[in-house]
């Protein structure tokens, strides 16, 4: 269990108030001048000593991260973006911040954009939150206030400026240069990389994208050292995460935890324990839906780090974690899942436009038993023909959890799909009909 | 992608208001000068809220040449984006999240509800003019589960029993308080102790 004093954020839950004077009670902005005064390279090197990696789904190191943008300052302005499009379904993390610990991320965003020569920063909230970035919006004009941000901010001599940019309802503007593309007044369709947008991003210029949660325990780390958030976790997956326990547990919340808790410590300690107790437990997606489903038999000692889900063909993503009993149906719960993605898809590549709607008709016809032994090979065959074949990682995203289904639940699947395809028993059917639109 | 239908009576033209086009300037001012196309996104919403939630053609032709850009892009913009109705919806636009986490906690029961008490299709305003609904994907309030978006407001820890209470409050004209429905503080976890320093520990 993570000790109240390593808490980062002790307002998770709003009991503390969210207002800038309730902020310095937690120490935050306490000596932001002094952090920015030692420097772009100490900062670079101390999140690089404290191996935090990105808390948005990837997992890259923060650290490394920075170092690509260009030492000096070019023809081009460098550019801040706070990726708060928060729509992996499971994940509510970002939300509470920008509600609660919203000076956490403001100071944050300064000493990032300090560290990567940014004087702007464009905060991309999903267009859902009006109201969080309404509150996020008045911690801002707070801080514009006490000269916290805005000209000589903080009196360290550096200028910096945050705007708010509302999404409108596109999960893919979570993907970085589709959030770029949308941010320059585009459709939200990802961009190929290399080049990177540390490199070439918003408007061509080098952009520092990051995740809320990333940004939000920056200045803590640099306040308490590099070697305290080493300390906690174990290496490479080192510090503090918010996790968010939704689905069949008798207590969902989020709660901020060290990283490498055990699953079940989570879920017990912290959620209530599973609906009907752990045995009527049926499998768990660890990272948001993006990531592979576990099933029971491996949840048992299942530690929620980066590198532990990677070993078991899972991934932590954003975690979010979707608890799942034995009383929900898993087919329709992937069925929706798939569907979630076939909306979202930008429809920018073939694979993933067409795919995802692939998967989502056979695992529905899968769910209401209709599907024939031949179309769980096919649905196989369709997710790493999208694997794999994408600009962006979306692909990767759709597809994974039905690998992941197939791979943990085929006997169950096959229980259910077991008819013959339907053209044989009518052999006057055009060949390139599809079987699903056949009356039975 | 999802399917938008634009509507067929549309006005002749439009028009920001005095008011609106202040913030319409200001919302200019948070981008460099040679990127007006940014402005995009905000100034749709801006015309969707002076236009009764919904946004004419006439509204995007006027910000394309607002923002010196060709109305097929911002036509482009306003059908990619879910958010932006291109059609009337109701005075309270009911938005239920129906995505895997809501799902298992039961969101099929607030689609009935929404069934019963406002309209049997989606996206069709109820009889009396007040409301529609529409399934969404996932909202973010995923530990709030299920819940629902009417306008702006969040509706969470709703359940069969409180739904068709809340639904009715909408369709009287006469809006429930939004937040949790299980008296829950935020998203922290329900019936927890606290600490002796003040700070729920989970």
């Amino acid at each position: 269990m993570l000790k109240q004093e390593d808490r980062i954020f002790k307002n998770l839950y709003n009991d503390l108030g969210s207002s800038l004077n309730d902020s310095f009670k937690r120490d935050d902005w306490s000596n932001t001048k002094e952090l920015i005064s030692k420097g772009k390279e100490w900062i670079i090197n101390e999140v690089k000593l404290s191996e935090l990696r990105g808390r948005g789904g990837a997992g890259f190191p923060t650290g490394v991260k920075w170092s690509f943008a260009p030492k000096k300052v070019g023809s081009r302005p460098h550019y801040l973006i706070i990726n708060a499009d928060e729509s992996e379904p499971g994940t509510c993390k970002d939300r509470d911040i920008m509600r609660f610990e919203p000076q956490k991320l403001i100071e944050g965003c300064l000493i990032t954009a300090y560290a990567v020569n940014a004087h702007k920063c464009y905060i991309y909230i999903r267009g859902e939150y009006t109201k969080e970035g309404e509150y996020l919006q008045k911690a801002i004009d707070e801080a514009y206030e006490k000269n916290l941000i805005g000209k000589n901010a903080c009196n360290s001599g550096w200028d910096f400026d945050i705007y708010i940019h509302y999404g409108a309802g596109a999960y893919i503007c979570g993907e970085e240069t589709a959030l770029l593309e949308s941010l320059e007044g585009n459709k939200g369709q990802p961009r190929l990389k290399p080049p990177f947008p540390a490199l070439v991003g918003l408007y061509g210029c080098p952009t520092i994208v990051n995740n809320v949660e990333t940004i939000a325990v920056v200045p803590t780390i640099l306040r308490r050292g590099a070697k305290w958030f080493a300390s906690l976790g174990r290496p490479k997956n080192t510090g503090t995460k918010i996790f968010c326990i939704s689905g069949n547990v008798n207590k969902p919340c989020n709660v901020e935890e060290e990283m490498g808790i055990s699953l079940k410590d989570l879920i017990e300690k912290h959620a209530g324990g599973v609906i009907g107790g752990w045995e009527n437990l049926q499998a768990v997606i660890p990272g948001g839906s993006s990531m592979p489903l576990i099933p029971k038999a491996s949840c048992d000692t299942l530690k929620m780090d980066f590198d532990s889900l990677v070993a078991e063909k899972s991934g932590l993503g954003t975690a979010g974690v979707i608890v799942i009993n034995k009383d929900q149906d898993i087919l329709k719960c992937m069925a929706r899942i798939a569907r979630f993605y076939k909306h979202e898809s930008c429809g920018q590549c073939t694979p993933c436009r067409e795919g995802s709607g692939w998967m989502w008709r056979i695992l529905e016809r899968a769910a209401k038993g209709e599907a024939t032994h031949k179309d769980i090979d096919l649905l196989s065959d369709v997710t790493k023909q999208i694997e794999g074949h994408t600009i962006c990682a979306f692909g990767e995203g759709s597809a994974w959890p039905v690998q992941g289904l197939l791979r943990h639940f085929r006997k169950e699947i096959d229980k259910r799909c077991y008819s013959e395809p339907i053209i044989k028993k009518r052999k006057n059917i055009p060949y390139l009909v599809d079987q699903h639109l056949l009356e039975k | 992608m999802s399917v938008k239908k634009v509507y067929d009576k549309q006005p002749d033209t439009f028009e920001f208001t005095k008011e609106n086009l202040v913030l319409a300037e200001n919302i200019l001012n948070k981008y460099p000068k040679e990127r007006k196309k940014s402005a995009v996104m905000p100034l749709l919403y801006l015309a969707q809220n002076q236009n009764d939630n919904w946004i004419p053609l006439a509204a995007l032709k006027y910000i394309g040449k607002f923002l010196s850009m060709p109305y097929i892009n911002v036509y482009e913009i306003a059908t990619f984006y879910s958010m932006y109705n291109l059609s009337p919806v109701g005075k309270y636009f009911v938005q239920v999240c129906t995505t895997t986490p809501c799902l298992l906690r039961g969101a099929n029961e607030i689609v009935k509800a929404c069934q019963k008490k406002i309209s049997k299709n989606e996206n069709t305003i109820s009889e009396n003019g007040m409301c529609s609904w529409t399934e969404v994907e996932c909202l973010g309030a995923c530990v709030n589960a299920p819940m629902m978006q009417v306008n702006r407001d969040y509706y969470e820890d709703l359940s069969k029993n409180n739904i068709e209470k809340i639904l009715d409050s909408f369709m009287q004209d006469d809006p429930i308080k939004p937040g949790s429905f299980r008296n829950r503080k935020s998203s922290a976890p329900e019936n927890n102790k606290i600490n002796g320093n003040g700070i729920n520990n989970a």
